[in-house]
């Protein structure tokens, strides 16, 4: 009986205490910036898009909330055509994140998002592509892979050595 | 004035209705914000916030909530019985209000002042259980059948030793008018002199209005929603605020029987009622936040094994300082 009198006690003196609840409008909790939130597409340090339409992304997503189909340009290399995210499917697990082999697409810490119109959930690749280079800075794919790309033979990536001739038996 | 009557019959008619219905209608608007008040509480002492982003501090988010639950589809089961499904919810209203009719509020506020209001207030209150038990029973569901049978098993225990708990407060006024019973108190309040009928009229009137830690009927965590589990819209509704003018209720006939009523010095007297008032309606939400339920076979054997006996040599001692003194 007299430790229900306590806890009543108790339970007053929280009057006093400070509340838990952040108030979210007004104030925006800090989010670290792994934080896995809308999805970017990124471009590489000189400024051009680092998508490959290689469509890992797609293939690595649970919940096939990604569209991409190829395009090609003068040189050979690829890029998307169209790149499509339907966020009222995204799960926000970053598997594309980790999927992507050239950086392209990456997680942000931004979640405020919501929309009236479900159609509106669905981001076209202008809506996705930011001008900035993300969680990746200085990272440039093909100036690190040995793809033989418009301007660039095999070769001639930083830190590469000249390709091996396989015709003959020489050091 | 063209009718027979004289004027003054005439006017004090009026004044008369007109007063019944400012405090039906100030009994129903304080009941809707006390489920303001509460969630509003509940969350300071659980340090969150509560309701404060529809109007100033939240304060209309009862008016939300009214719109919400007037637009909610007005189900019934088809499995339900029919007639009794409807009336039930009406009736915990219905006797709610009805007891306020004698509750004092001053010398002069009331709707009538009756010579057996204790009597009265104790037969509503008993009838209130109607609508809890019927309400269970019509609606042909386990849970709210559990509901209904715990309030049945809740009633027989607490019933009894509400009313033995205020014969010693009737014996010391000598009278079962309200109006008496505050102003015997004029030099010294009940609780002084009877607290122990204090204590246990608090814990009756908390199982009486099923609040924490008596809401064996409802029951969230186990029964769903106990005996409204099947009700919706502003059926749901009528259970809901038919609780909280419960809360107000209970709180205005402690204030009454054990507090002095409207007695204080220096303020009017409505404004002694509602302090008195407001400190035990927050004084159930503390309770609500604080305490835990018990079982119901263990609210049946602390009422009988324990409040039973107590509130019978509370007569017994009364008794006998009534005749020593007089």
């Amino acid at each position: 009986m007299l430790s229900v009198l306590r806890t009543i006690w108790m339970v007053l003196l929280h009057s006093f205490r400070k509340r838990d609840t952040v108030l979210y409008p007004e104030v925006k909790p800090y989010l670290p910036p792994r934080y896995r939130g809308r999805i970017v597409l990124t471009r590489d340090p000189d400024g051009a898009e680092r998508c490959v339409a290689c469509n890992l992304c797609s293939v690595a997503c649970p919940v096939d909330c990604i569209s991409v189909i190829k395009g090609e340009d003068e040189t050979g290399r690829w890029y998307p055509d169209t790149f499509q995210i339907n966020f009222s499917r995204c799960i926000y697990c970053g598997f594309c994140e980790e999927a992507c082999p050239t950086y392209a697409i990456q997680l942000t810490p931004d979640f405020e998002m919501g929309e009236f119109d479900r159609q509106k959930m669905v981001y076209e690749k202008s809506d996705l592509t930011i001008s900035g280079v993300g969680k990746r800075p200085g990272y440039n794919y093909y100036r690190v892979a040995g793809m033989a790309v418009g301007g660039k033979d095999k070769g001639e990536a930083v830190s590469e050595s000249e390709p091996v001739d396989i015709k003959t038996l020489l050091p | 004035m063209m009718i027979g009557v004289s004027d003054s019959t005439f006017f004090s008619a009026l004044w008369q209705g007109a007063e019944t219905i400012i405090i039906l209608l100030a009994v129903v608007i304080a009941s809707a914000l006390l489920i303001w008040l509460e969630r509003r509480l509940l969350g300071l002492w659980q340090d969150r916030y509560g309701p404060n982003r529809v109007g100033p501090f939240g304060l209309l988010q009862v008016v939300a909530d009214m719109i919400k639950i007037f637009f909610k589809e007005d189900w019934i089961p088809p499995f339900a019985d029919k007639a009794v499904f409807i009336i039930a919810p009406a009736v915990i209203m219905l006797t709610t209000l009805l007891t306020f009719a004698v509750v004092p509020f001053t010398e002069t506020i009331d709707v009538v002042n009756l010579n057996i209001g204790l009597l009265f207030v104790l037969a509503m209150s008993s009838l209130g259980v109607y609508a809890v038990i019927l309400g269970g029973w019509s609606s042909d569901n386990k849970y709210a059948m559990l509901g209904g049978l715990r309030t049945a098993a809740q009633m027989i225990s607490y019933e009894v030793f509400m009313g033995l708990a205020l014969l010693g407060v009737v014996m010391l006024a000598g009278s079962f008018n309200l109006h008496t019973i505050v102003e015997s108190q004029a030099g010294l309040w009940n609780v002084l002199t009877q607290f122990p009928s204090f204590v246990i009229f608090l814990i009756a009137g908390c199982a009486e209005i099923h609040r924490a830690p008596f809401d064996l009927p409802e029951a969230e965590q186990e029964l769903t929603a106990g005996f409204h589990t099947e009700y919706s819209g502003m059926k749901f509704g009528m259970f809901f605020v038919g609780e909280y003018a419960g809360i107000v209720l209970i709180s205005s006939l402690i204030t009454v029987l054990f507090f002095g009523g409207w007695l204080g010095p220096v303020l009017p007297g409505i404004v002694w009622f509602l302090i008195k008032t407001m400190f035990f309606i927050i004084f159930f939400v503390l309770l609500r936040a604080a305490t835990f339920r018990p079982r119901y076979d263990q609210l049946m054997s602390f009422g009988w094994k324990v409040l039973l006996p107590i509130a019978l040599a509370n007569i017994a001692l009364t008794a006998a300082a009534v005749v020593a003194t007089s």
